[in-house]
């Protein structure tokens, strides 16, 4: 076993530079740009001035609010259905929670042109906010679901006995037992969606009405129109959020698991 | 008696909610069929769709470019990858906790920062030419981590004796190591072969900021939804790739489950 290590950790090198190069300056690139004038290179926070303007306030709240519904409802769906695929007892199982996670995997652009077709095309609902509502949801949910189904099926099922045994019942059982233990699952799988549908602007585009512009576009927009310093800022914002909620999600995670360390939220694929 | 009427509502729930994720899919590869404007009204069954699909430069053209980045990168990832792995395994804890963040940071990331970040760093870096080269190292870049994640854990599960074994019949640890165990990490490879190469196939904002001359899939099917109305050809060209996506999932899904149930067996 000790010889197995020995000096082999230099093939790890060539990745390590390759994402230097290619992850972490472009970063970088990204945050040099977002905080430097277009025409002087000078030092300028100018670039961050949309976020004084309304119309900039109105894409904020509008992106928040449909990120916000989407989690809620993808939660909402994801909790009793990842429960019910932990209760089945069957040979089975393994294919019909890939049924549901499959989807996952495939051109996300496909699964929205196919609630399109069927929306859109079929049951004759226009484009709009609450079209685009559908798309994420369908779009978002098996991220939702393999989390909260991964950490509901590792879970040791003795605790619900035990629960029972010391006179609660069903819902007692979830409230202080299942729900609290599934918390990690919950956070990662909140992770997963929201952050995905404030940024996206695929779904939008194709299902959504320019009305509801969303922060995805914006970002879109400005790289588009080649005004590489705007589009850099409200990326660097983006990113920033995206560090916060990861810092959020593992501080949720430290605080809601004081015994068991492992919580790696690493479904089937 | 309450235990079997929860367990029928668990069933009947779960069976909606499966109707729901697969409707869209099923009726769009029901319609590819038939060559109706628009979708609920049927043409007769025919191929149409199809051929009309196969005779379309521009399609065929796009299929070409996904086909050809997607098997470069997600073969360069996997090389790469299974290199890195063997590094990361061989590291000591801090290493390891290091190299864990690298690998998580396009995963963690939202696509259009990493798109963004990629963009610019092309443009100033004017090496690399635009399209191909462009699209084949971003997603070389975003699809390693895939494979990392699916042969580190693998490589940790093996027995070490093996390694001693090859050592005490006179193989060098380089040999030992390529001859025996990455052999024994096949299988592993070729679902982080398969997982690279799916999301290759599936990404589209990444490609649409790197890439302006080459168009891949994704980004031919966003410019057609976006700008160009109601295109039934469409429908035959995502049944195909829908066809082909889930082949190689459940073949991945297959070829771990197998692994897993051994396992079990010891």
């Amino acid at each position: 076993m000790k010889k197995l290590k020995f000096k082999r950790q230099y093939f790890a090198f060539p990745y390590t530079a390759i994402s230097i190069v290619f992850v972490i300056v472009p970063l970088a690139i990204i945050m040099y740009y977002a905080f430097t004038d277009k025409y002087t290179g000078a030092f300028t926070l100018n670039n961050f001035s949309l976020f004084l303007e309304p119309s900039m306030w109105k894409i904020i709240g509008i992106s928040f609010l449909m990120a916000f519904l989407t989690t809620a409802i993808c939660l909402l769906l994801a909790y009793p259905l990842a429960m019910a695929l932990s209760r089945i007892k069957s040979n089975k199982t393994f294919i019909i929670v890939m049924m549901f996670v499959l989807p996952m995997w495939i051109n996300s652009l496909l699964r929205i042109y196919s609630v399109k077709l069927l929306f859109n095309e079929f049951l004759s609902i226009d484009k709009g906010f609450f079209l685009s509502l559908i798309g994420m949801v369908y779009d978002f949910f098996p991220f939702m679901l393999l989390p909260i189904y991964t950490s509901l099926s590792q879970m040791n099922k003795s605790y619900f006995e035990a629960s029972y045994d010391l006179g609660a019942n069903a819902f007692t059982t979830f409230r202080k037992v299942q729900l609290p233990l599934s918390v990690p699952g919950i956070v990662s799988g909140i992770l997963m969606v929201f952050m995905p549908s404030v940024s996206t602007y695929a779904i939008n585009d194709i299902l959504g009405s320019s009305q509801y512009w969303l922060f995805g576009n914006e970002i879109y927009f400005w790289f588009q129109k080649s005004l590489y310093n705007i589009g850099s800022a409200l990326a660097f914002v983006m990113l920033l959020l995206i560090i916060l909620s990861v810092f959020i999600s593992s501080a949720l995670n430290k605080l809601t698991e004081p015994t068991s360390r492992k919580s790696k939220q690493e479904g089937d694929m | 008696m309450k235990r079997t009427k929860s367990k029928v509502a668990s069933i009947i729930f779960i069976t909606i909610m499966a109707l729901f994720i697969y409707m869209p899919i099923v009726l769009l590869m029901v319609y590819s069929f038939t060559t109706s404007k628009t979708i609920g009204e049927w043409n007769g069954f025919s191929f149409d769709l199809y051929v009309q699909m196969f005779n379309d430069p521009e399609i065929m053209t796009a299929l070409l470019n996904t086909l050809i980045v997607g098997v470069v990168a997600s073969l360069l990832a996997s090389i790469i990858g299974v290199i890195t792995s063997v590094g990361i395994y061989s590291m000591k804890k801090t290493g390891r906790k290091l190299m864990d963040g690298i690998t998580q940071i396009t995963m963690v990331n939202a696509d259009i920062v990493t798109a963004a970040a990629f963009m610019m760093f092309f443009i100033l870096v004017q090496i690399i030419p635009d399209g191909y080269a462009t699209l084949i190292v971003a997603h070389t870049v975003i699809c390693t981590p895939y494979v990392i994640m699916s042969v580190l854990p693998k490589l940790s599960q093996l027995d070490p004796n093996v390694y001693e074994a090859g050592l005490d019949l006179g193989a060098t640890p380089n040999k030992t190591l390529w001859k025996v165990m990455v052999p024994q990490l096949l299988p592993a490879i070729i679902s982080g072969f398969a997982l690279a190469f799916t999301i290759s196939l599936d990404d589209f904002t990444i490609s649409t900021f790197v890439s302006s001359s080459v168009d891949t899939i994704p980004q031919y099917l966003y410019n057609k939804l976006k700008f160009k109305g109601v295109m039934p050809v469409l429908r035959a060209l995502s049944t195909l790739i829908l066809v082909v996506a889930f082949v190689i999932l459940i073949t991945i899904n297959i070829v771990q489950n197998r692994k897993k149930k051994e396992k079990t067996m010891f």
